[in-house]
């Protein structure tokens, strides 16, 4: 089951791996006036300062700066101010955004950049569904307490017994799995619901961002090392069953980096998995444009509606395969070791 | 490449906004759905535990029941039998009592019918005897009737003292 999972997650990022070099190749090709689709990719996935969902006056959400310097202080304005009348990027108050980034017009001065980005803004929206949507499932079990689930309460309920009896339970164990529940679960849907809101016409790439990504790993990778008991840290410094000359040379080392790897690899193929799939997605609807073909715009759209149901089942195995690998690595680091 | 570089904004908004949804899920929704979930898991295995006993239960009560109605099957029976054998013993000591009281009748009455005899041949003799003592007399009175004859007895009577 673990390595069937993994094996194709694997196979499904080398499918979303290998259209990225088209794309690249096409964006060096493709510079001009007229249709970029390298460009407007890049647009999508990245972070922004204003939520773009149409063109046209109404059509964009500006959403607020938040920048901290040493010199100037907290300041907050709207992003709005970056752009004039032809929605063209122009500096203010000493401020510019240069490559999607908010420097100093003048100055080497850090600026510290706490904006409430179209990221950051989805990530409200996320978070406000999800207390939504569990806040009322819970309801349901404190309204009917003892019956049978009902409504919302069934859809997640068995989701939620899975994750507690075939991930959680099995990865750290019976004995301490309860601590780690709620984290978990969390975890689990905070993923599940940022990939298949993020595939969303307008939605922004909130799974698919490095920062988000590394932030879930980082905590993962915190409580897996502030949970290990004595055995674990045995097993990395002093490796049991390897000569003494390999155990404090090479096995050391390769344990110890081992401790970082491990969220490495869950921040990466998160971020690759969710990235990749928008990637082809936008690759497929941008081939529309470059060919300016109807032909193709049927094509692409069969094409296009294929891509999304494997999206929706890649938003949840790798939600799926996050939290395993999380249980996974707090279990190892949590094992006891009753024969040795 | 910028895709690649964490943006130092989105990951302090992110650890905030994940810790604070944490920290809400964890205690208005994971904690109540889990406890719930587990309550119920827990009330479910009682009430089939609860079934399952309630079954044996019943066998056994069955087994009870089935138990009691034989021994009061047996119980009737042996009822039966022994009021039989007092009626059949009963009816033996009534027949025993009547023949007995049958026979002290006819012995009573053979008895009585003795006595009476008795009595009756008693009557007879004492008849017999004054008839005879009437006849005798009519008799003497008959040989005394005229003097020779009263004269002779006396005469003979007179002899007799003088042998004496």
């Amino acid at each position: 089951m673990i390595l069937k999972s993994i094996a194709l997650s694997i196979v499904i990022s080398m499918m979303f791996i290998s259209p990225l070099k088209v794309t690249a190749s096409e964006q060096a090709s493709g510079e001009g006036e007229s249709f970029n689709p390298g460009t407007l990719i890049m647009h999508h996935i990245q972070d922004d300062y204003i939520w773009h969902f149409w063109d046209g006056h109404y059509g964009t959400l500006y959403l607020p700066v938040i920048l901290y310097s040493d010199d100037r202080g907290l300041e907050v304005f709207s992003s709005s101010n970056f752009y004039n009348e032809d929605h063209e990027l122009v500096p203010y108050n000493g401020y510019e955004i240069d490559h999607g980034k908010i420097h100093r017009v003048d100055s080497e001065v850090k600026v510290w950049d706490f904006s409430i980005t179209k990221n950051v803004a989805f990530l409200f929206l996320t978070m406000a569904v999800m207390l939504i949507v569990f806040i009322s499932v819970a309801r349901g079990y404190k309204k009917r307490p003892g019956k049978s689930p009902k409504g919302i309460q069934s859809l997640f309920e068995p989701i939620i017994i899975f994750i507690r009896d075939e991930i959680v339970k099995k990865g750290i164990g019976e004995k301490k799995y309860e601590k780690y529940l709620p984290y978990m679960l969390t975890l689990f849907f905070f993923i599940w619901f940022g990939n298949l809101l993020g595939l969303l016409p307008g939605a922004a790439n909130l799974t698919g961002n490095i920062a988000v990504t590394m932030t879930l790993a980082v905590g993962t990778f915190l409580l897996t090392n502030f949970s290990g008991n004595k055995h674990y840290w045995n097993h990395i410094f002093n490796t049991p069953g390897v000569p003494y000359p390999i155990r404090y040379t090479v096995i050391i080392v390769v344990e110890f980096l081992g401790i970082f790897t491990k969220p490495i690899s869950l921040m990466i193929r998160l971020f690759v998995a969710i990235t990749a799939g928008h990637i082809v997605i936008l690759s497929i609807i941008g081939l529309t444009f470059i060919f300016q073909s109807a032909a193709v715009g049927i094509g692409a759209t069969i094409l296009t509606i294929f891509i999304n149901l494997i999206e929706l089942l890649v938003a949840t195995i790798q939600a799926y395969v996050f939290t395993l690998f999380s249980s996974m690595y707090i279990g190892m680091a949590v094992e006891e070791h009753d024969d040795h | 490449m910028d895709l690649l570089l964490p943006g130092v904004g989105l990951i302090f908004w992110q650890a905030l906004g994940f810790i604070i949804l944490l920290i809400l899920l964890g205690k208005f929704a994971w904690s109540p759905i889990l406890n719930a979930l587990k309550i119920r898991e827990n009330s479910i295995d009682e009430a089939l535990e609860a079934a399952e006993k309630a079954k044996e239960d019943m066998a056994k009560l069955k087994a009870e029941n089935d138990k009691l109605l034989d021994e009061a099957r047996l119980e009737r029976d042996k009822i039966l039998k022994d009021a039989k054998e007092a009626s059949n013993k009963m009816i033996e000591e009534a027949k025993e009592d009547a023949s007995k009281t049958a026979e002290k009748m006819i012995a009573d009455a053979k008895a009585s019918i003795e006595s009476e005899k008795k009595a009756a041949l008693k009557e007879v003799k004492n008849q017999v005897a004054e008839l005879s003592l009437e006849i005798a007399e009519k008799v003497i009175k008959n040989q005394l009737s005229d003097d020779s004859k009263q004269k002779a007895l006396v005469d003979q009577y007179v002899k007799d003292i003088n042998l004496n």
